[in-house]
């Protein structure tokens, strides 16, 4: 597909907090890319009453604005959300198409990005324009031990996901002008052959794992039973929370909802601190958002020493004891 | 008879992998081959069905010759049969030419089948793409992250938590989901269990040619991403590493990274004198 324009489109994803800061990210990200394509910056939007979503947009930065708004749109519909993406950029060609990594956008951007026969990069932690005017789509891969830049130079538009939190958005112009462009709903959609049955939101669970600044994650390295008890209490201490590995929970010295990894939670920290685990992919696909990480191990060479800001060669059971010590030396100044 | 299909991948062992530490990148064509674990919760999900709903289950697999053992691996937990894919020209296939090899493939071996498992993502690419894309090749509904199947005559109910919803859904059939590790957990497999499935040989091995795909088809220059550089960011890191008496040690690592914790923890750690 030939582009009409260098246009810039992210998509509205608006359903939760998350996702609506995620949206709001990327068109702070498309005003930086824009310059440098030379196109506008445009949010699309789809659902009911979605009016409020079309101010934030505009206010955060968005030049243009298509909206379908109708109260068959009212849940969140892949097949209908992708039906109706796939036509709009068919009618309008931009040059690049931008959807938050939430749980709906990694469902959505492959399906479109399917249709219109181009090209997606996944979980982008850097997006740029080079010299050519293509975007550098900049994404991990091996739980974040490589990163690739990826290109893609012949397909349009160029499509990427991008995790809430990779960039800042703008602060709230309540004066921003935008162009809002109303569509109404086709009338040959598809029948949807996924339907919502039930939906509903799920409690807040008190503090989780994967919201806080401080984790403490053990591994098998730190001997027994009663020795793992000192995890909980650092991260206590520390005001922080518990992860651990497979073998861990296997051995019953802490509970499955602990378990850091593939199958288990992902973290993102402001500091990891990393107790006698070698760092088997299982558990360092989920830790690569960690800012900092200091990891403790008698063998400098295990994986998870080769991927910390600080390694510190040592007893995993001994240097938790010292660092508790020295801790609420600290706190009791 | 419920005609399964799983579609799986073999992965590197991380853990093991062997670096080249001049570049920093990983030297694939060394490392040890494992099924990835998300696919291995697929596989457990479609045992169940086809357990429960007298059903067969072939598993497609896309990759190097190596890959057989992963199909053998899967025909050991209970899969009936395996269909590999591999061709120097499927090499360097990104998500879009994967899911349109994996369809071809699907349409020609097991035309008629009724569900797709794949697992929710891979650990190397880490993509998460290729089931939702394989569902739109293959014209099916798909549901990503789905934790729970349950089947009735024609209509799938499936049970998923996305974006801090629980959300309860109904998907026709033909169609395709991708299963979330979390309550399929895969059986254990013994290596003598493995063994045996190797002296049942079950598996067709398919090239580009055996499946119609355009002769010209050449994996990496047809797939619309390209990868223009590949660099590991632990060697960006500084990697301090600190070693010595356990003592000294944690000393060291307040005096240099105190503020650093103490501002994670929202707490100030005044640093002080050690004698």
């Amino acid at each position: 597909m030939k582009t009409l324009n260098r246009d810039i489109w992210v998509f509205g994803d608006y359903r939760n907090y998350f996702q609506n800061r995620v949206t709001l990210q990327l068109l702070a990200r498309a005003g930086e890319l824009a310059p440098k394509t030379g196109g506008s910056i445009c949010a699309i939007v789809f659902g009911h009453d979605i009016g409020e979503y079309v101010s934030e947009y505009i206010a955060h930065g968005a030049e243009k604005v298509y909206v379908v708004d109708h109260p068959q749109l009212k849940q969140y519909s892949i097949e209908a959300y992708t039906g109706l993406m796939e036509r709009l950029i068919k009618a309008h060609r931009p040059e690049i198409l931008l959807i938050g990594a939430t749980c709906f956008g990694k469902e959505y951007a492959p399906k479109v990005a399917k249709r219109l026969k181009t090209g997606l990069t996944a979980d982008c932690i850097d997006l740029d324009i080079n010299k050519d005017g293509l975007m550098i789509q900049t994404s991990p891969s091996f739980g974040g031990n490589l990163i690739a830049e990826i290109l893609t130079p012949n397909n349009r538009p160029q499509i990427a996901t991008v995790r809430a939190g990779t960039f800042q958005e703008i602060s709230h112009n309540a004066d921003a002008k935008g162009e809002v462009i109303s569509m109404p709903i086709p009338d040959d959609l598809p029948m949807e052959r996924v339907r919502l049955i039930r939906s509903e939101r799920l409690p807040k669970k008190g503090r989780k794992i994967e919201d806080t600044s401080v984790v403490i994650c053990g591994g098998r390295g730190m001997g027994s039973k009663q020795k793992f008890k000192k995890i909980f209490e650092l991260a206590h201490l520390m005001d922080g929370e518990v992860g651990v590995t497979r073998p861990v929970v296997h051995a019953g010295w802490s509970g499955p909802n602990t378990l850091v990894g593939q199958a288990g939670r992902q973290i993102s920290p402001k500091i990891l601190i990393s107790f006698g685990i070698s760092g088997a992919i299982q558990h360092t696909a989920a830790i690569d958002d960690a800012d900092f990480i200091i990891a403790v191990n008698k063998n400098p060479n295990a994986t998870m020493m080769k991927l910390a800001d600080v390694a510190v060669v040592a007893d995993a059971n001994q240097a938790c004891l010292a660092i508790i010590k020295e801790i609420k030396k600290k706190i009791q100044l | 008879m419920l005609n399964l299909i799983v579609c799986i991948k073999q992965v590197p062992i991380v853990s093991e992998l062997p670096w080249d530490s001049k570049t920093g990148t990983l030297r694939r064509e060394l490392a040890e081959g494992m099924v990835n674990p998300s696919c291995k919760h697929a596989l457990e999900a479609a045992i169940r069905l086809s357990d429960q709903h007298n059903g067969k289950i072939t598993v497609f697999s896309m990759g190097p010759p190596m890959a057989e053992e992963a199909l053998y691996e899967a025909m050991a937990m209970g899969a009936n049969r395996g269909v590999l894919l591999t061709d120097k020209r499927m090499a360097g296939a990104d998500t879009y030419i994967t899911s349109l090899i994996l369809a071809r493939a699907i349409k020609k071996k097991c035309p008629d089948f009724d569900l797709v498992l794949c697992g929710d993502q891979t650990s190397d690419s880490e993509t998460a793409q290729v089931g939702p894309q394989l569902a739109e090749e293959l014209g099916i509904p798909g549901v990503t992250n789905v934790e729970k199947l349950d089947l009735s005559t024609h209509t799938l109910c499936l049970e998923r938590q996305t974006d801090d919803f629980l959300e309860i859904l109904e998907m026709d059939l033909p169609g395709l989901v991708t299963i979330s590790p979390h309550y399929y957990v895969p059986r254990h497999v013994s290596l003598g269990g493995v063994q045996q499935a190797f002296d049942y040989p079950n598996v067709d091995i398919l090239g580009t040619d055996d499946l119609e795909l355009d002769p010209g088809l050449v994996a990496l220059k047809h797939s619309p991403t390209k990868i223009i550089r590949v660099y590991s960011p632990a060697t960006e890191k500084e990697n301090i590493v600190l070693k010595g008496a356990v003592k000294r040690i944690v000393n060291e690592l307040f005096d240099r990274f105190g503020d650093r914790i103490g501002g994670a923890m929202g707490k100030d750690l005044k640093t002080h004198d050690h004698p």
